[in-house]
Order: C-alpha cells, then structure tokens, then sequence
C-alpha cells in the first residue's frame, strides 16, 4: 500500500517539528526516513501511524485520507524505539494483541502467532514475559506483534537504536531478508546513514522539519542535492573551499591541472587505509589512501604534495 | 597529608565508622520503641488482659457489629470512590494536556492539607440541613449529614489523594510506548485502559486502595462532625467513634475495638509492603 | 506534595531542546471526547466535595462580617488553640525531620535482623486510626501510666501525641532518595580526605533537602489539622486545646461563623507553610 503526506506542518510549542513536508512511499517499498535526532523524522513517521495529528496537510494510504482516522483505525503496524512490550503479557500473547483485539477466532490466532513466532525465531519463547528477552528479541517480538494482524504499512521508529552494535547488524540484514519474504510496505527512522545505505531502497533525508532529498542509496552518496546532505551520507573535508569525499582527493607528487600544493603534517595508519592530514594555503583537510597509494607516494610527515578532487 | 593518603586509612576509618553506625542505629531503633513499639505492646496487654470472655463481650455487642457494619460500608464506598477519582484524574494529568493541569494537581492534593475537623465543618455547610444544597435536597426527601451519605463524603474527602498519589509516579514512569502500541495494534481507549493501563499499573493501585482502606477504616474526625454522633442519634457510630465514647464515657471495651483495629492496620500494612516487596523484585 | 505534582507542560524553549519523541509523549494528548468528559466528571467531583465546601467554609466565616471574623480569630481561647497548634506542630516536625532523617539512614543504610519489621512499624503511625493512636498515647502516658509518666492533660502530651503521627512522614520521603543515591560520590569525597561528618554534611545531607523538607511539610499539615490522636491525652482542657478541637468546641454549640473562621485561619497556615516548604524544597532541588 502506497503513503502519501501533502503539506503536513507539526508543532510544538514554539517548535516547528514538520513544516510543510511531502512524502510519497510507493507500494512495497523498503523507505528510509534519515537524520539528525529532532530533525522531525519521528514526528512524520508518528502523523503516518496516527501517534501525531499534524496542525495542517493531509496523510492517505493506499489513496485513502487517513488525516483525521484515529491510531487504532489505521491498520498500520509500528515498531518503538524501546520496543514497548507489554510488559504483563507472555510473548504468545504480546504478538496476539492485535489479533484479540479484532476478535479473530482462537484457533486462527494460535497459528498466525505460531507462524509469526516461527519467523523471528522465537517459537521456544512464545511463555516467557519481555523481561526474560534479550533487548534483540524483544525487538523481534515487537515486529512479529507489528506484523501479526496483516498490517497496510509497517513503520518502525529507530528500530534498532537501542541495541548493541553487532546485534543491530544482524537484525539490518534480517529485516532486509523480512521484507523481501513479507512485501509489506515499510517506512523505518534512523539517524544512522550507515544503516539507510545498507537496508533500504529509497531514502528520505529530513532536517529541521524540512524533506531535503529523497533518492536511492546510491543517487544520495553520489549526487547529494546540498551540503548537508553530503556531509550527512559520509566523511567530508574542505579542499578549495569545496566539500569533498576524503576519497576523491588525488594525491600526486607532482603539479597536475587544478591541484593546489599542500604539506602532510600527519600520518595515520588504520588497517588498510591511510589518512593523511595536509596543510594547503587554503586551510587543513584530511585525505583517505589505501596503503598502497600511500607507500607509492613514499608519504611521510612534512611530505610535499599536490591535491585535487576527482569528481 | 602524607599519613592521610596512607593505605592503612581504610582500614583505620572502618571501627570509628560501624560504632557510628551502631549509635544511629540503637538512637533510631530506640526512637521507634519507645514512641511506637511499647505503646502498642501495652495497649494489647490492655486489650486482652481482661481475658478473652471480656475481649469477646467488647466486640460482639450490638454497638460493635452494627459499627463494624457501617465502619466496612462507609470505607468500601469511599475507596470505590477514590480508586476511581484517583485512577481517572491520574491518566488526565499523565496522560493529556489541557489548561490549568497543574492547578488541577494541586487541587486534588488539598484534602491532605485539611483538617478532618475542617473537612466535616466544609460539608456541613454545604450539605447540611441548612446548608447550600442541603435545603433543596431535605426538600427532596434525601438526608445527607447526619446520615450515612455524609459519613461517605467526608471519608472520601479525606482519603481522595491517597490512590491518585500513588498511580501518577507510576502511570509518568512507564510512559506512554505501551499504550500507545496498544493503539496502533487496534486497541481503542477502552481496550487499552483496561488491557494495559490497568494491568501495568496494579501493585500501585492495589498498594494505593490498601492505605486508602486503611484511612478509611480509621477515620474519626471528619466523621465525627458529620456523623450526628453530636446530636446523640444511635445508628451512625463507626467502629472509632465507638472507641472514643466508650474512652470519654469510661465504658470498658475500648481497648478491644482498638486492638481489632490495629490489627486490621497491621495486616492492611502487611500486605501492602508484600505488594510493594513483590513489584521491586520483577 | 510534590509526588502528584505533575511536570508542568513543557514550554516553549524546552521543547525546542528535547527530542521529538520524547517530547510528544510528555505534552501529553489534546483531549478528546472520553477525556473531555472524564475531566468535567472528575472536575465536578472535585468541586462537589472539595473546592465547594472548602468555598462555603470561607464564606461562613466571612458571614458575620470582617469585624466578626477578627472578633473570632482573636478571642483568647481562639489564639491560645492557634499558638499551641502552630509551635507544637512546628517542634513535633523539626524533632521528626531529625529523627526521619536518621531512621532513613539506618533504614537503607543498615543491616541488622529484623530491619523489615522496623520498616512495618514506623509505617504504623501512618495507616492506625486518629482515635486508636489517641488511645495508644494515653494507655502508655495517661493517668494510670505503666511507665510512671503522666501526661494527661499536658502540652506534653499533646506533643507526644503529635511526635507519634507525623513519625513516618519524613522516613519515607527521605528513604527512596537515599536509595538511589551514588554511594561513590561519598567514596570519592572520603579519598578527597573528608571525614565521615564531613562527607555527610557536604555531600549526602544536600541533596536530601528536597525529600526532607517534602516529608517535613506533610508531616507539618498533618499535626496542624491533627484531632482524634490529641483528643484523648488533652483531657479536653482549655490550654491543651488545639485549634481542631477548638473549631470542634464551637461546631458543637452551634457556633458555626466562629468555627468556620477558626477553620479558615488553621487552613491558611497550613497551606502558607505547604508552600514555604515547597519553596525551600524547589530551591534546594535546583541549587544540587
């Protein structure tokens, strides 16, 4: 099911958390809301699921105005930050919930919360309460929960920004895995561009209330539409009064078209990869090698060299 | 300076510190016994040393029960009517956001501030026969002072903080993500309420009506003014205000009723601080 | 008083600070239909058996004019109930913010068997019936004292009265801040060289101000307002009179301007020292 926002405002207060944000989502795709904390990412994602009523635009999914419906109305499966488990019910009846609540018959809801269970491998769980879970497996109940009454659209708010760093990969890939098993039209919020890169297909970056690119992953790196953006996707530095990659500064030893002359002032080696701080003129920027590149230039503290950006 | 940074000095400051401790603890425990632990002792050996054929005698005759009835009536009302006070006004001040909550907060605190006296006179005056509302309602053929209705307003008065007091640290800790994933799972208000709300916060809540049941029980002195007691009516004596005529009066069987009561208040402690041991331990 | 007291909605350049999750959830809700209609059932209630008595008890007193008022507030037995009540309650709550203080300490701080129990006993004076603590004191220091000390009809008694219901108040609010409070600060203060008093006063005792002063005021309001417990060691005597039983008095002879008059002074002092203690506790909160 497709999502459409037109011209949503929020405030807060005195604060403008939305201001006048669009936001298309086709049907089946894997979207990714992007940015800093309190840029309004979450706030849009909340007006989506019905948690925010916006003080001016409209929400629909699959074409239907859903501004005014309230939360429980919706059909929307949602995902919270800190997983918020019922905390007195068993994980069997956690992912339940939503399909007591629709009066579905007993023997129905057994086998979709099997079957759910059965997905986010935690069939041996399903009588232990949250508090027996590890924070990963309270966020794969949470997601079997969101997922258990055949939700329109699944949005999950920084799914996994309060779990360990190898957990949270893990759980990356299987949602990725999930979705391509599922099609359930899904928006996620992260304020992780290693995480937006890596999981979705389209990305939506959002900043001070305002949308300020949406594109694929790679349109994004590549071609980011300002300087927050490109600052926001990756590891920048400043050559010429310009941003670039770190990665796309050439280094040579000798004067070539548009390169201006700078002096290494340090060196530092990380695994494979060398950075070099260089003093130009201009200003300091720092400069990513490999070794290799490193090694050819015979680069040491003091070295003179000449820098220009590739792209 | 250099002796203080010796690493003899832990081991040199641990007797000074556990004969403090011994002190705060023997000044303390004393503090209790004398002020609270004697006096109850004694007046159980008041209470049962007359043997148990008095004992029985006190707190069987009809004055008794017919106070034990009314006692468990008005308070069971007044509970019913605070739990629910208190449960309502606790999501509204946690839950929403409306003009003058603050206020409302400060409000619903006011009954304890109060004197029980005051709390009495405060309804008189406005429910008694010559009271604000009370005229029209006589004339309505319903009897509020002097008559149960009354006993129940001014032992709701006094115990109306006591269940709100206890559900808003609760309700602000465990947030809203609960409810809220209740919401968009379909659950609508009612559903979440009874669902979520109310199962998350019960050892608040039970722990909450214990103490209000406690007070409820126990409340003189608002009873007392509304009660009739003043006018010599027989029928609207609650179990304290039996006591306290049995003392003033220099009739035997004060005791008894007291130590019933304590009981009552010791077991209603006892299971409030399992409910309370209970809730830290998951 | 401060436990329901909730956080007061987030203004303008605090919300602009907070993150936006957050921040949604502690504005709380605009509300709806079922809320509107809970808050007008629960305003009514309010009104009905609160702030309107409350209002009528104010306006009895002002019935017989200001010179009535004035005439009932300083009539001699009237100041003498007032004077009694208002140092008594004072002593009796400086005396337990001490003592609250130190049994919070041996209460958290302390091991000794039994310690479970001492928590159910100090919870006693609390949850036991005005009348039966009442009966308690005079069992113990009435006329026929087992311990040989007869207060009956004393101010002394009045106080003891007094000393055993307000007793938890300050234990209980000063316990769970003492609970979550980082025993490293108190090493780290120690290994600075501070020594054990020290270390109390400067780093624990602090931030313990607020809780005090929170349990102190309950404690305070409850002794102002305190009848049934004093009731029975007073032995109705004119100089152990407090100003509940002096408004009680004058219900009784049907003297209702006067005991409303009474009433609205205890319930200003009451509530003028509520909001003193509030002041130190808000202001010590902020300076820690």
């Amino acid at each position: 099911m497709s999502i459409q926002a037109n011209g949503v405002t929020k405030r807060f207060g005195a604060f403008v958390a939305l201001d006048d944000v669009d936001l298309d989502v086709h049907a089946g795709a894997l979207t990714a809301l992007l940015g800093p904390s309190g840029g309004g990412k979450s706030t849009l994602l909340r007006v989506i699921g019905g948690l925010e009523t916006p003080d001016a635009g409209e929400v629909s999914i699959a074409g239907r105005d859903m501004t005014r419906v309230p939360a429980h109305e919706r059909n929307v499966g949602f995902v919270f930050q800190h997983y918020a488990a019922f905390q007195h019910l068993s994980v069997f009846r956690n992912v339940a919930f939503g399909l007591e609540i629709r009066r579905r018959p007993k023997a129905e809801v057994r086998r979709r919360v099997n079957e759910l269970l059965e997905l986010v491998h935690l069939e041996e769980l399903a009588d232990r309460k949250p508090a027996q879970l590890s924070g990963g497996q309270r966020q794969r109940m949470a997601l079997a929960r969101a997922l258990a009454a055949e939700p329109s659209v699944l949005l999950l708010d920084e799914p996994f920004g309060a779990l360990d760093t190898k957990v949270r990969r893990e759980l990356r890939g299987w949602l990725r895995a999930l979705h391509d098993e599922v099609h359930v039209t899904t928006v996620f919020v992260t304020h992780d561009q290693e995480e937006a890169l890596e999981v979705a297909d389209e990305i939506v970056v959002v900043n001070n209330g305002k949308v300020e690119q949406v594109g694929s992953p790679s349109d994004l790196y590549d071609k980011p539409a300002n300087d927050f953006v490109m600052e926001f996707m990756g590891p920048v530095t400043r050559l010429g009064g310009r941003l670039v990659r770190p990665h796309d500064v050439q280094v040579t030893a000798a004067h070539v078209d548009g390169a201006v002359p700078g002096r290494v002032a340090r060196l530092q080696r990380i695994g494979f990869e060398v950075r070099a701080d260089v003093t130009t003129a201009d200003g300091d920027l720092w400069v990513q090698l490999t070794r290799g590149q490193a090694d050819t230039l015979e680069l040491t503290p003091g070295s003179d060299v000449w820098l220009r950006a590739v792209v | 300076m250099a002796d203080t940074l010796a690493p003899a000095r832990p081991s040199a400051i641990r007797p000074a510190r556990s004969a403090g401790r011994i002190a705060l603890r023997t000044v303390g425990l004393a503090y209790v016994g004398v002020l609270v632990l004697v006096p109850l002792g004694i007046i159980t050996w008041r209470a049962l040393s007359p043997g148990m054929p008095a004992f029985w005698a006190a707190i069987s005759s009809e004055q008794a029960v017919t106070a034990f009835r009314l006692t468990a009536e008005v308070a069971f009302a007044s509970v019913l009517l605070g739990t629910t006070f208190g449960v309502a006004l606790g999501i509204l001040l946690t839950r929403y956001h409306f003009v003058g909550r603050r206020l409302l907060g400060v409000l619903a605190d006011l009954p304890m501030a109060v004197s029980p006296i005051v709390a009495g006179l405060a309804l008189v005056l406005v429910y008694g026969r010559n009271g604000w509302f009370g005229g029209p309602l006589e004339a309505a053929g319903i009897s509020i002072i002097y008559a149960v209705p009354g006993m129940i307003l001014a032992t709701t008065f006094v115990s109306l903080p006591l269940v709100l007091r206890e559900v808003v640290p609760v309700l602000q800790e465990i947030g809203t993500d609960q409810e809220q994933a209740a919401r968009v799972l379909g659950a609508g208000g009612w559903h979440t309420f009874w669902r979520i709300t109310v199962p998350t916060i019960r050892p608040a809540l039970t722990y909450g009506v214990v103490l209000a049941l406690a007070r409820c029980v126990g409340e003189f002195g608002a009873v007392a003014v509304v009660s009739g007691n003043v006018s010599g009516t027989g029928q609207t004596q609650t179990t304290t205000l039996v006591i306290a005529e049995r003392v003033q009066q220099m009739e035997p069987g004060a005791y008894q009723l007291a130590f019933v009561l304590i009981v009552t208040t010791v077991a209603a402690l006892l299971v409030a601080a399992n409910i309370r041991r209970k809730d830290e331990l998951s | 008083m401060t436990t329901t007291l909730v956080e007061t909605p987030v203004g303008a350049t605090a919300a602009a600070a907070a993150p936006t999750g957050a921040r949604a959830q502690r504005t709380g809700a605009p509300l709806g239909r079922a809320s509107g209609l809970t808050l007008g059932v629960v305003l009514l209630a309010l009104s009905l058996l609160v702030l309107i008595p409350l209002a009528a008890v104010a306006a009895e007193a002002g019935s017989t004019g200001w010179s009535g008022f004035w005439a009932a507030v300083t009539a001699p037995a009237a100041v003498d109930a007032l004077v009694l009540t208002v140092t008594s309650s004072f002593v009796v709550t400086a005396i337990n913010a001490v003592m609250g203080t130190l049994l919070a300490w041996v209460l958290v701080r302390d091991d000794f068997p039994g310690k479970r129990w001492v928590e159910l006993v100090i919870d006693v004076p609390f949850a036991l019936p005005t009348i039966v603590a009442g009966l308690v004191i005079l069992s113990v220091y009435g006329r026929n004292s087992p311990v040989g000390i007869d207060l009956f009809g004393t101010r002394w008694g009045v106080m003891v009265a007094l000393l055993f219901v307000t007793l938890p108040f300050v234990a209980r609010t000063v316990q769970p801040t003492l609970m979550a409070f980082d025993r490293d600060t108190e090493r780290a203060a120690a290994t600075l060289g501070a020594r054990p008093a020290t270390v109390f006063r400067r780093i624990v005792l602090p931030p313990l101000v607020p809780a005090i002063a929170a349990g102190a005021a309950l404690a305070f309001a409850r002794a102002m307002g305190e009848y049934g417990s004093v009731l029975l060691i007073s032995g109705g005597l004119d100089k152990t009179q407090v100003s509940s039983m002096y408004a009680f008095s004058l219900y009784e002879s049907y003297d209702f301007p006067g005991a409303a008059a009474t009433a609205t002074v205890l319930l200003v002092v009451s509530l003028v020292v509520l909001v003193g203690f509030e002041i130190v506790s808000h202001r010590a909160g902020r300076r820690g």
